[in-house]
């Protein structure tokens, strides 16, 4: 009887064990929890250009402007002609020039991933805050300003997916980035002497550009003069971390005497004179004993900046 | 061995100001008198020179955990990441620079490896935050970061690069220093889970996975595909950098690291990973991050970074004050493995000599170079080229134009020009 019940309370124990560390069988280390569909759900928000991921729902255009208006227009521009950010129209079949407009009507290849960047990441201050109708209704807006889509359209799961962007085809993937192995597109020789019968300077640092990133001499050099190293701590500290700092709490506590004499006590002592502070200072430049009992207080030898720092914060002790 | 130079050389930064020449020129005055007026003792510079000992010889130091941190010393508060005026329009979506004519060896102090985010640094909540794996695999999992750290790990050095680095100098010269010509790079000790671990632990489905999405837990949520034969090669979902929990500007508390490849895959504050049968053309791989070439067609998923290199000493903004020794000094890295040979030329690339690299030598890690050079007080053009253990040699600036033009922004890896005026100011140039 008492034999049978332990066997069954580590039996018990074992399946506990096993059921944290083991749920799936098939899994090596079983550690993390499974991820549940309504889980996945909530954070699965990635929209790829076949239409994998799009959400249900419709937008119009002109419910687009409304939001657009409201929400984007302060960063993008009632047009899209953007204010300070990323212009969203314009520039299309410029970029083959010598001054591509790089827009999102002019360069993006899919509509969708208008609607994935929007979904998760606009707008800019309140990301992840619009619905799916508002998403599909602010794309078909953006692609309308485009002229990529009639002012009367309407884009869903479906229609989406059809929209023909002007630079659909104008990415490749032929190059040799994809991979560690891949093909480099230059072909450098590592010549060693006499490689260039002339070296001539193309470009120096234009003028405008000269001053624009501040004292580039402060920025490049290592620690100079000395450092402020005799200007001491005060300013750069509060006077209670300046004490610790400067070794004073060694010695004194700011309520208890340890070897010195507390703060407070300091404090109290000199409370109605109105010299005490150039009075402390001589005493603590000086060293001594005598005022508090035998034991010799060092001489100090901070800078007189920090010194009446200090002093002033100890007289300002009383209790 | 190398015969021990006979002048000795100093650099410091350049004065542009006529009172920092002063300043130079008359510092014990300057000195004295700052000293004079905080101490109000009659105490002058030499004072803390030898035979006389420095003030904080004669007084305590600060006690232990006067910063439980720790911090640099207040006078390399200049030490700092900085941005470029102009390049981007907020603050909330933009990037720093790091430091690099600054910095020593090849590990990049976690606190100055350059940021790049796309909506702000989110306060992640470690206990709130969770990865999911998911897509095309048998066993969909949720973990918390604590479900993460209990994965066997590896601790590995490597570089993150952006794409975007040198991009501002595809045309033209027009940033000053190697700060902002190369300073969206950054090489920290990494500690994760190999991401191959995690997908094997799924079950991903081996007949149809062909790629990997990451997607960011911060409000942009920023997508990147990266390829399964690279997200199992040597990808790892990181929690550590240089010995602690990752800063929140680096992705606190999960990040993707994908070694080699452009700074925007290693996706951070890293909250999904989805498996898929097809690359997502997100907006960071449609929009941003693909690179325009003649012609007008835009080159997508240029996931490597080429061997690249440049001296960071002698660089742009500093002064040389001596003729005489110099150390030549930088850095060299290639997304395709690692550094065989870094050439440096002082005559703009007529005549190379080859550098000492500093071991370690590591595979997409930064390598260190070094090189002796004597100052003539002439003018001497300083460029460094890179070749990796695939045999690429780093390419000018014109081979790169010959075959990309000058509006791609990204994967600007050409040798760099220094220039040294007879004054001994150091210049960015680009030459021909």
């Amino acid at each position: 009887m008492y034999r049978s019940r332990s066997v069954v309370v580590v039996a018990v124990t074992f399946a506990a064990l096993a059921g944290v560390a083991h749920a799936d069988p098939t899994l090596r280390y079983g550690f993390g929890k499974p991820a549940t569909a309504a889980e996945i759900a909530g954070w699965d928000i990635d929209v790829r250009p076949d239409g994998a991921g799009l959400p249900e729902g419709r937008g119009s255009v002109a419910d687009g402007q409304a939001i657009f208006d409201a929400k984007c227009a302060s960063c993008h521009g009632t047009f899209g002609e953007s204010t300070d950010y990323m212009a969203i129209a314009g520039g299309v079949g410029t970029l083959q020039s010598d001054q591509p407009m790089r827009t999102t009507g002019s360069k993006l290849n899919y509509a969708t991933t208008l609607f994935d960047y929007i979904r998760r990441a606009m707008p800019f201050n309140a990301p992840k805050s619009l619905t799916s109708d508002e998403v599909y209704a602010l794309t078909a807006y953006v692609l309308n300003l485009n002229d990529i889509l009639p002012a009367d359209a309407v884009l869903d799961r479906r229609s989406i997916v059809a929209v023909q962007m002007p630079n659909r085809d104008g990415f490749t993937t032929r190059h040799g980035f994809m991979r560690a192995d891949g093909k480099p597109d230059t072909h450098a020789k590592a010549c060693m002497t006499n490689c260039a019968a002339e070296v001539r300077l193309s470009s120096e640092i234009p003028d405008y550009a000269r001053d624009s990133h501040g004292d580039v001499a402060q920025q490049t050099g290592r620690a100079t003069g000395d450092g402020g190293a005799s200007a001491g701590l005060s300013g750069t500290l509060p006077p209670a971390e300046l004490a610790a700092r400067a070794g004073c709490l060694a010695c004194h506590g700011v309520t208890n005497g340890v070897i010195g004499p507390a703060f407070a006590d300091v404090a109290q002592r000199y409370r109605n004179d109105p010299t005490a502070a150039d009075r402390l200072l001589r005493k603590v430049q000086a060293g001594g004993a005598g005022s508090f009992g035998t034991v010799v207080m060092p001489a100090q030898r901070l800078p007189e900046r920090d010194l009446r720092t200090l002093i002033d914060w100890i007289l300002d002790r009383l209790q | 061995m190398s015969r021990a130079p006979r002048v000795p050389g100093r650099i410091r930064p350049a004065p542009e100001s006529s009172s920092r020449r002063r300043f130079i020129g008359s510092g014990a005055v300057v000195a004295a008198t700052l000293a004079a007026r905080t101490t109000g003792a009659a105490e002058t510079a030499t004072d803390f020179l030898p035979p006389a000992d420095p003030p904080w010889s004669r007084t305590l130091g600060a006690p232990i955990l006067a910063s439980p941190y720790g911090a640099p010393a207040r006078h390399e508060a200049g030490v700092v990441r900085r941005q470029s005026p102009g390049l981007t329009r907020t603050a909330l979506s933009s990037v720093s620079f790091t430091p690099l004519q600054n910095l020593f060896g090849i590990i990049t102090p976690s606190g100055l490896h350059y940021e790049r985010h796309h909506a702000g640094v989110p306060d992640v909540v470690p206990d709130r935050h969770r990865l999911m794996v998911h897509g095309l695999v048998r066993a969909p999992r949720l973990y918390t970061l604590d479900d993460i750290v209990r994965f066997p790990s590896v601790s590995r050095i490597h570089f993150i690069e952006c794409g975007a680095n040198t991009g501002m100098e595809w045309a033209n010269v027009a940033v000053p220093t190697v700060q902002y010509t190369h300073g969206m790079l950054g090489c920290s000790e990494w500690t994760g889970v190999p991401l191959a671990l995690l997908l094997d632990e799924a079950g991903f489905d081996r007949k149809r996975a062909r790629y990997v999405l990451a997607e960011g837990a911060d409000g942009a949520s920023l997508t990147r595909t990266i390829p399964l034969d690279m997200a199992r090669d040597d990808v790892l979902v990181v929690y550590g950098q240089n010995g602690e929990m990752l800063r929140p500007e680096q992705g606190y508390p999960l990040r993707l690291l994908v070694p080699g490849v452009q700074g925007v895959s290693s996706v951070k504050w890293l909250r999904r990973l989805e498996v898929g049968d097809a690359p997502w053309n997100t907006r960071e791989e449609s929009l941003h991050y693909v690179d325009l070439m003649p012609g007008g067609i835009h080159r997508q998923y240029t996931w490597i970074q080429e061997a690249k290199s440049v001296i960071t000493s002698p660089s742009g903004g500093q002064l040389l004050l001596d003729r005489g020794y110099h150390e030549i000094t930088g850095l060299a890295w290639s997304g395709r493995g690692k550094v065989a040979r870094v050439d440096v030329s002082t005559d703009g690339g007529r005549n190379w000599r080859t550098a000492k690299l500093q071991a370690p030598v590591l595979s997409k890690a930064l390598t260190r170079f070094r090189i002796d050079w004597t100052w003539s007080g002439g003018v001497a053009l300083l460029q460094s080229r890179v070749i990796d253990e695939t045999g690429y040699v780093q390419p000018s600036i014109r081979e790169l134009r010959d075959v990309r033009g000058t509006r791609s922004i990204y994967h600007n890896n050409a040798i760099q020009t220094w220039r040294v005026d007879p004054a001994g100011d150091v210049s960015n140039v680009q030459v021909s």
